[in-house]
């Protein structure tokens, strides 16, 4: 009883942050909404014994990705009226397209085919297991291979960030490494041969 | 008890706002990458529901791939709008029409 209620308390807030991350008139906003659209949704693996799951889209997705969004939107300054021009205009057939959509997704996956009848609820697992052990078990034998392209992947996605978004602004003092490293002595030092100044002793200390 | 169809519906619902986004905002460019992390985690869900029904972890060993490469497609997504942006000063996709023929 206590999942089915908890169930349609999550089910219906992610549908609700859902829509208004669409509908927001402010990114920010929508960035907000798209956080609470993943809390929900982590609730709802949760119920479905995916905990691993559940604490990487909050840590990886809230606190990775949505914090980089949150800081994009912030850094540039965006002009909304004029984003929001065909709002209005594409409402209709966007509302026609999605209610198709979803029509048509619910008479294929609706409880006629996928009801208790065919899929009864498997049992509950017991307090020891570890869905983070079982996952490892599986990511680090049978998946090993797509888990190092994975990082390979990750990899990648560092470097184009940054060779994307670096540039070398005009003005701006940096070290140059290759002249720094050539360099000779005889191009910084310059050793002068003079005489020593005349009537100078160092037992007294004071010229005469 | 909670039925398996319950979770697909709710993933259907999540896909066709995240597709009903990407046509209402089809300007911004921000709204336009947060539709489709929604849609990615309506896919995400279906996965780990057919995962638990059936019994079989290798459903949350695809969403964890998924989710990799989400990360990954979002931050080079952002880094492209930053360059765009320093280039036109604007994020609206009508101005991004340089290659049109």
């Amino acid at each position: 009883m206590i999942e089915q209620i908890s169930f349609y308390v999550f089910a219906t807030l992610l549908v609700f942050a859902a829509s208004m991350v669409i509908t927001m008139r402010n990114p920010v906003h929508a960035a907000l909404f798209l956080v609470m659209a993943f809390f929900n949704c982590a609730a709802l693996w949760l119920l479905l014994e995916a905990e691993f799951l559940a604490i990487t889209l909050v840590l990886v997705y809230v606190g990775a990705v949505m914090v980089l969004f949150l800081f994009v939107i912030m850094m540039l300054d965006i002009n909304i009226a004029r984003l929001r021009e065909g709002f209005a205009r594409y409402l209709p057939i966007a509302a026609v397209v999605a209610v198709i959509l979803a029509i048509e997704m619910i008479l294929v996956v609706g409880p006629a085919n996928f009801g208790l009848e065919q899929f009864a609820e498997p049992a509950r697992h017991a307090a020891d297991y570890s869905n983070t052990r079982e996952l490892g078990n599986l990511l680090y034998t049978v998946y090993l291979y797509p888990f190092e392209i994975a990082a390979a992947i990750l990899l990648v996605a560092i470097v184009a960030a940054i060779a994307l978004t670096m540039r070398r602004r005009e003005g701006t003092r940096h070290q140059k490494i290759e002249e720094q490293v050539a360099v000779k002595a005889a191009d910084r030092v310059r050793i002068v041969k003079m005489a020593s100044e005349p009537g100078y002793s160092e037992t007294d200390g004071d010229r005469s | 008890m909670i039925p398996l169809s319950n979770y697909l519906i709710v993933a259907a619902i999540l896909f066709s706002l995240s597709v009903a986004g990407i046509f209402i905002n089809r300007k911004n460019i921000i709204v336009l990458l947060m539709s489709i992390e929604l849609m990615l985690l309506a896919v995400n869900m279906n996965f780990i529901a057919f995962s638990h029904y059936l019994g079989d972890t290798a459903g949350q060993v695809f969403v964890f791939f998924i989710l990799t490469v989400a990360a990954a497609e979002a931050a080079i997504g952002l880094a492209i709008l930053i360059v765009l942006f320093r280039k036109r000063r604007s994020i609206n996709v009508d101005d991004v029409s340089e290659m049109k023929g």
